[in-house]
């Protein structure tokens, strides 16, 4: 059953990646940082490098929290949608498998945020 | 029909002319076709005979019963507003309670009054369609005698302005209106189930007895006198929801997964609402009730303990995840507040941290986990704005596409953790906060691939602008500077100053109930 109605029902999904011009969403979630309340629903061009990503865009979503200068990005772990991932720096977005509406995990091993909380 | 002639009906005949004798057999119209919404659920109903009326009030004498209370009422809003009540309350930051239930809480009644409206047209048995009729009543004056409670507090704070178009269109209102919409397009029966059972019956206590005793400790007696006056409804409503649910089970065993599988959804999505509440008892209220974490367990573990053991008998089980609630009691109040106080340049009302007694409060009432989890998050904050970089998150959240709740929560499991579920269904992906939000999506995923998710809307541009500050001042209708931001400085907590050393000279301002964060 794909709805319960009183005949035939179809409808179509709201947030297609048609819908939002070009761009795409990226939800990014930074384990033990929970300061943020919920993971970062943010507005992306597919075409956008990941390395330009971090620097231009996700640095400046966590600037506020003190662990973020301490970030080594060299030891950083990822999942992408719950697989593990690699990513390439110098590639897009789209290029390194991260399409509409995926969720990036990041976690940074030794930061467990204020006074170690996960705050 | 019309075979009576006696003057005056006792009150037997009068019930059951007023009530029963409303229905009648159709003749030149098939049953199916007037009453075209009774069957599609898979509801089996085999004697509506067997439905016994909850109320037995009849409409002449509920007339009169209201219209008693109403005076009553009405009376109380005029004294309060000339004697200034609003400034006898414990604290200004108080009213933010009000702010929340006004644009959150009040659309509900309104909603609730739709949908009864509709549910007591499509039942073929006349005692249901009265019950229905008589609840919308109730709900439309719920709204109204609400509306005028705190149409006196809108001469006062900001924020209250211009509720039904926030409760549209505003990120967090959007909760409370998706459940309402979610019940309103199910079928009559599932609408009973999720609003009189689910809802009215497991859940309001955690909704009315929070606000109409938190409005009693902090002072505010026009509110405590609509709670009163809607007492004697709810009493009515919770039987209703009662009825509803057995009858339902006694009418065929065919009925029973599908309850089971509505109270599972209606009690996850009740829970997830009245996050919201739970919020307010331990963060917005200057003199404290009881914290959330007490009230769910008096009135959900025990109350809801002892129905569901009492529902047994038919094969009916306790909600599933209920589990979770357990562990979450001690947990969502603080993510919660943690939340609207890092977005509150989209709220319609302020937040602040809690005062050092406050804070000793929360640690007190939350031993396993406040200070550990939470207390530092709210220390580091209250630091960061004393050095005058008081926290705001300037991106957007990550919502749950069921609850429409930011995927906030974290795992049953692990404390320090988001939880975070998600399903692919024709090749799109949908995120949700948890496996009850995953589980009811699964089940009807067409009704929730339509959502409308707030953060989503805003960025494809669909919400008046791309940047927060034109959506929160011209979609939201949020007066920036007035109604959002922090509350220490704003302009409710400097009126606030400003009235009470007028009125009370003798004591300085700042002391006792004065708020002494920052
Ligand atoms: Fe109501
Ligand atoms: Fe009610
Ligand atoms: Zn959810």
């Amino acid at each position: 059953m794909t709805v319960n109605a009183i005949g035939e029902y179809t409808a179509t999904p709201r947030d297609v990646q048609a819908n939002f011009h070009g761009m795409q969403l990226l939800y990014v979630y930074w384990e033990k940082h929970l300061m943020y309340c919920s993971a970062f629903a943010l507005l992306v061009a597919p075409s956008l490098t990941f390395g330009d990503f971090i620097d231009q865009m996700f640095m400046g979503v966590i600037q506020a929290h003190p662990d973020s200068a301490k970030i080594d990005f060299s030891q950083a772990l990822w999942l992408l949608n719950d697989q593990p991932f690699t990513p390439d720096y110098a590639a897009s977005l789209e290029a390194n498998g991260i399409d509409h509406k995926s969720l990036l995990r990041l976690s940074t091993p030794g930061l467990n945020g204020v006074q170690g909380s996960c705050s | 029909m019309a075979t009576h002639n006696k003057k005056r009906l006792n009150l037997k005949d009068k019930y059951r002319y007023l009530t029963r004798d409303l229905a009648w057999e159709t003749t030149y119209q098939k049953k199916e076709d007037v009453f075209p919404l009774e069957h599609f659920e898979g509801i089996k109903i085999t004697d509506w005979d067997k439905w016994e009326d909850p109320f037995r009030l009849t409409m002449d004498s509920y007339w009169k019963y209201q219209a008693e209370k109403e005076k009553k009422l009405y009376a109380i809003f005029d004294a309060f507003a000339q004697n200034n009540g609003h400034q006898n309350i414990s604290d200004a930051r108080y009213v933010n309670a009000l702010k929340l239930f006004l644009t959150g809480v009040s659309p509900l009644e309104y909603q609730a009054f739709q949908g009864f409206s509709r549910v007591g047209r499509q039942f073929s048995g006349a005692g249901a369609r009265v019950a229905c009729q008589m609840q919308a009543i109730d709900e439309l004056r719920h709204v109204q005698t609400q509306l005028h409670a705190m149409s006196h507090y809108n001469k006062h704070f900001n924020g209250l302005h211009d509720f039904s178009h926030m409760y549209d269109r505003v990120w967090f209102l959007s909760v409370p209106k998706s459940f309402m919409d979610d019940a309103r397009t199910a079928g009559p029966f599932e609408f009973l189930t999720a609003i009189s059972f689910s809802f009215e019956y497991v859940l309001t206590n955690l909704l009315f007895v929070p606000f109409m005793s938190g409005a009693a400790y902090n002072g505010d007696m026009a509110t405590v006198t609509f709670g009163f006056s809607a007492q004697s409804d709810e009493a009515r409503h919770m039987t209703l929801g009662l009825e509803v649910i057995k009858f339902m089970l006694e009418q065929h065993e065919d009925n029973v997964p599908i309850i089971q599988r509505w109270i599972d959804k209606w009690f996850w999505r009740g829970y997830r609402l009245l996050t919201l509440v739970g919020m307010m008892m331990d963060y917005m209220l200057p003199n404290k009730v009881m914290s959330w974490a007490e009230a769910w367990e008096v009135y959900y573990e025990q109350a809801g303990g002892a129905l569901f053991k009492d529902l047994e008998r038919y094969g009916i089980r306790p909600p599933k995840y209920v589990e979770q609630t357990t562990i979450g009691k001690e947990h969502i109040t603080h993510q919660v507040w943690a939340t609207f106080y890092q977005y509150s340049k989209a709220t319609n009302f302020h937040t602040w941290i809690p005062g050092d007694e406050e804070l000793n409060w929360l640690s007190e009432k939350y031993p396993n986990t406040f200070d550990k989890y939470y207390r530092p998050r709210f220390e580091f904050w209250r630091e960061q704005q004393a050095k005058g970089e008081r926290f705001y998150n300037d991106t957007l959240p990550h919502l749950c596409q069921v609850c429409q709740v930011p995927a906030i929560f974290t795992e049953p499991d692990d404390p320090t953790k988001l939880s975070h579920r998600s399903h692919v269904h024709e090749g799109e992906r949908y995120h949700f906060c948890s496996d009850g939000c995953c589980d009811i999506f699964k089940n009807e995923p067409v009704k929730y691939i339509q959502a409308w998710l707030p953060v989503h809307q805003i960025y494809q541009g669909n919400c008046e602008g791309g940047d927060l500050e034109t959506v929160v001042q011209k979609y939201f209708h949020i007066n920036i500077g007035q109604d959002n931001l922090e509350y220490v400085g704003s302009p409710d907590h400097q009126r606030w100053l400003a009235w009470k050393k007028l009125e009370t000279p003798s004591q300085p301002a700042g002391s006792n109930k004065e708020h002494d964060a920052a």
